[in-house]
C-alpha cells in the first residue's frame, strides 16, 4: 500500500473533462514531478488531492484511508496535506508571521506563543525572519513564495503539494525558492509537484509523470522520461521545452 | 510574410503651433460677461439691503474677484504675440510651446469667469422678485426664534444616526453572510435574505418610517408598540439601511479573490473560520468608502423622522427654520465626504504602490 494513492480519478467542469482517469501512487519520502502543457490537468490533480475540487469518479487514499467523497473530514485532511500555490495567496491583511501562525493557532490547537516561536524558527530557516512583521504587499515574489511555503509547513503536513510555485517568479528569484524545495526533498518530505522547471525536476524527482489531456501518458524515472521518452507526445512536449530554452 | 516591413512610413511633417488669439478673445468675452453679471447681482444686493455698507463691501469684493481672470487674458495675448514672433523666425518647437502656454492661460481665464458667472446667476436668482427668495429662505427673525429647538432636534438626529449605524453594521454583515451561505442547506436562508434586501431597497424610507411608526402603534403589536416614536423611527431606518449596507458587504465579500478562500481552506480552516479570519476582514477594509457613503445617506434620512411627529413638525411650512438644519447637515456631512475621498485616494495609492 502506497502512502498516497490516486486511483482512476475523473474530474469535469460541466461538460469539460479535465482529468480522465488518473492513477498514481506516491510512496512515503518520494518526490513526484508532474510535467505537461498548460491545461493538461496538473494543477487540477493537485487541487483534487487537497479536496479543493471535488471529483466525479475514482478515489484518493492517504495511508489507505479514503479522503474523497461524502463524510470525509476535509479540515482534518487538509491539516495533513499542505499546498503551495503559483500565486502565493498570502493573506494581505496579515503580517508575515500572522500568516504563518493562523492555521496552527486556529486549527492546530497550539498557543500563540508556541506558534510564534515555531513560525519564527521556520522563517529563520528560509531567511525570512527579518520580514516577520512586514505585510505581503511589501515582499518580492520570491520572498512571498518562501513565506507561503513556511505557512504550509507550519501545519507539519505529511505531504506537500506544490503547484507551479516558481512560474510567477522573476528568473533570478527562482533559485531561492527551489533551494528550499530541494532541502525539503532531502529532508524526506513526501511531495507532489507540478512544475515547468525541467532541470529541477530532473534533479529531485524520484518519479516523473507526463500528463496529457487529463491522463498520465508516460511515467518513469527522471532519466528515462527526459533522456529516452517513449511516447510521441512526450517527445514533442520536451522538444518544445528545449526550444524555449528551459531544458 | 515577414514581420518587419521594408516600406517604412514617411517621416511626418512637423505640426504647426495651434492658434491662440481666438481662444484668448473667447476668454475676454467670458470675463466681461462675468464682470457685468456680477455688477448687476451686486447692484441688486445693495438695493435689497438698502445700500448698507456691508452689502457695498460684499459687492466690491465680488466684482473685484470677477476681474481676476484678466490676469490670464493678458498672459494669453502675450503668448499669442510670442507665438507669432517665434513662428516668423521659424522657431517651430518654441512657437508650439508658447502657443500651448497661451492657450492654457486662456482656458484658465475662462474657467474662473465661468465660476463667476455661476455665482452671479445664483445671487440674481436669490434676489429676484425684490428679494422674495431671500425673504422666504433666509428670514433672520424666524431663524432666531426657532434655532434652540432646531438644535435640540438636531442632536436627536445625530443620536439616532449613530445608534442606527451600529445596528446597521451588525445586521448588514449578517444579512450579507446569509446571502452567501453555501449549499442546499443555505438555499432557504439565501432566498429570505434576498427577499429582505429586495423589499427594503424598493420601499422609500419615508414609507417604511410611516408604516413602522404609525403601523405598530395602531396595530398594538406587543412590546414594539411600547417603543417611543424615536426608537420606532430608528428601527425603521435600520430596516431600510441594513438592506443597502448588506449589499455593500456582499459586494465586498464577493470581490475577494476565490484563491484567498482556497488558501485558507487548504490550511485546514473551516468555512466559518475562513469567513472570520480571512474573508470578512479583507471585505470590510475594502468597503469602508461605500459604507461611509451609505452612512451619510442614513444621517440625512433621520430628517424623515419628522413625519413621525418627533421634531420640527410645526415648522414644516416655514422655510427659514428648515434652512438651518439643512446647513447643519451640510456642515457635518462635508468632513465625512472628504474623509471618504481620503480613504479612496489612500486605497488607490496603495494599489498603485504594490
Amino acid at each position: 500500500m502506497a502512502f498516497l494513492e490516486i486511483d482512476d480519478v475523473h474530474k469535469a467542469y460541466g461538460q469539460h473533462e479535465v482529468l480522465r482517469g488518473v492513477t498514481l501512487n506516491v510512496e512515503r519520502h518520494e518526490v513526484v514531478c508532474l510535467i505537461g502543457a498548460s491545461g493538461s490537468g496538473k494543477s487540477t490533480l493537485l487541487r483534487c488531492v487537497n479536496a479543493l475540487e471535488d471529483i466525479q469518479g475514482g478515489e484518493i487514499r492517504i495511508e489507505g484511508d479514503c479522503v474523497t467523497g461524502a463524510g470525509v473530514d476535509l479540515n482534518a485532511l487538509r491539516r495533513d496535506v499542505g499546498i503551495v500555490f503559483q500565486s502565493y495567496n498570502l493573506f494581505p491583511h496579515m503580517s508575515v508571521i500572522e500568516n504563518v501562525m493562523l492555521a496552527p493557532t486556529k486549527v492546530g490547537g497550539i498557543s500563540k506563543d508556541q506558534a510564534r516561536t515555531r513560525g519564527m524558527a521556520l522563517l529563520e530557516s528560509v531567511g525570512m525572519s527579518d520580514k516577520a512583521d512586514s505585510y505581503p504587499d511589501m515582499l518580492s515574489g520570491g520572498q512571498a513564495q518562501r513565506v507561503a511555503i513556511v505557512r504550509a509547513l507550519a501545519m507539519q503536513p505529511r505531504v506537500m503539494l506544490l503547484d507551479e510555485i516558481t512560474a510567477a517568479l522573476d528568473p533570478e528569484l527562482v533559485g531561492d525558492v527551489l533551494e528550499i524545495v530541494r532541502e525539503l526533498a532531502h529532508g524526506g518530505l513526501t511531495m507532489l509537484l507540478a512544475t515547468h522547471e525541467m532541470g529541477f525536476a530532473k534533479e529531485v524527482a524520484s518519479q516523473v509523470c507526463f500528463l496529457d489531456a487529463g491522463q498520465i501518458l508516460e511515467r518513469g524515472s527522471a532519466e528515462q522520461i527526459f533522456e529516452d521518452p517513449h511516447e510521441e507526445r512526450t517527445q514533442q512536449f520536451l522538444s518544445r521545452v528545449v526550444k524555449s530554452g528551459r531544458l | 510574410m515577414s514581420l518587419v516591413s521594408e516600406e517604412l512610413q514617411p517621416s511626418p511633417t512637423p505640426s504647426p503651433p495651434r492658434p491662440v488669439t481666438g481662444l484668448a478673445v473667447l476668454g475676454v468675452v467670458a470675463t466681461v460677461s462675468g464682470t457685468l453679471l456680477m455688477l448687476l447681482a451686486g447692484q441688486w444686493l445693495r438695493d435689497y439691503n438698502g445700500g448698507g455698507p456691508v452689502s457695498t463691501a460684499v459687492m466690491a469684493v465680488l466684482v473685484l474677484a470677477s476681474l481676476y481672470p484678466w490676469r490670464f487674458i493678458i498672459l494669453s495675448f502675450g503668448g499669442a504675440r510670442r507665438r507669432a514672433g517665434l513662428l516668423a523666425q521659424d522657431e517651430l518647437v518654441a512657437a508650439r510651446r508658447a502657443s500651448a502656454r497661451g492657450r492654457e492661460d486662456a482656458l484658465i481665464a475662462m474657467g474662473y469667469s465661468a465660476a463667476a458667472i455661476i455665482v452671479a446667476l445664483i445671487l440674481l436668482f436669490i434676489l429676484a422678485n425684490d428679494g422674495a427668495v431671500a425673504q422666504t429662505f433666509f428670514d433672520v427673525d424666524a431663524i432666531k426664534a426657532s434655532w434652540k429647538e432646531i438644535l435640540k432636534g438636531f442632536w436627536i438626529n445625530i443620536w439616532v444616526a449613530c445608534v442606527a449605524q451600529v445596528l446597521v453594521l451588525m445586521f448588514g454583515l449578517l444579512v450579507a453572510i446569509m446571502r452567501l451561505l453555501p449549499g442546499r442547506a443555505g438555499a432557504p436562508l439565501r432566498f429570505l435574505a434576498m427577499l429582505y434586501c429586495d423589499i427594503f431597497r424598493a420601499i422609500p424610507a419615508i414609507i417604511v418610517i410611516y408604516l413602522v411608526v404609525f403601523g405598530t402603534i395602531a396595530a398594538q403589536i406587543p412590546v414594539i408598540s411600547k417603543f417611543s416614536p424615536t426608537w420606532l423611527g430608528l428601527l425603521a431606518l435600520t430596516l431600510t439601511y441594513t438592506a443597502y449596507v448588506s449589499e455593500v458587504f456582499r459586494a465586498g465579500l464577493m470581490s475577494i479573490h476565490p484563491s484567498q478562500g482556497a488558501a485558507a481552506r487548504s490550511l485546514g480552516l473551516s468555512y466559518p473560520q475562513t469567513l472570520r479570519t480571512v474573508l470578512v476582514p479583507q471585505a470590510v477594509r475594502r468597503v469602508i468608502p461605500p459604507l461611509l457613503n451609505d452612512f451619510i445617506g442614513l444621517q440625512k434620512d433621520t430628517a424623515l423622522l419628522s413625519i413621525a411627529g418627533t421634531y420640527w413638525q410645526s415648522f414644516l411650512f416655514a422655510m427659514s427654520p428648515v434652512i438651518v438644519p439643512a446647513i447643519l447637515f451640510i456642515i457635518i456631512t462635508i468632513p465625512q465626504a472628504r474623509f471618504v475621498d481620503y480613504l479612496i485616494d489612500r486605497d488607490a495609492r496603495r494599489r498603485a504602490g504594490s
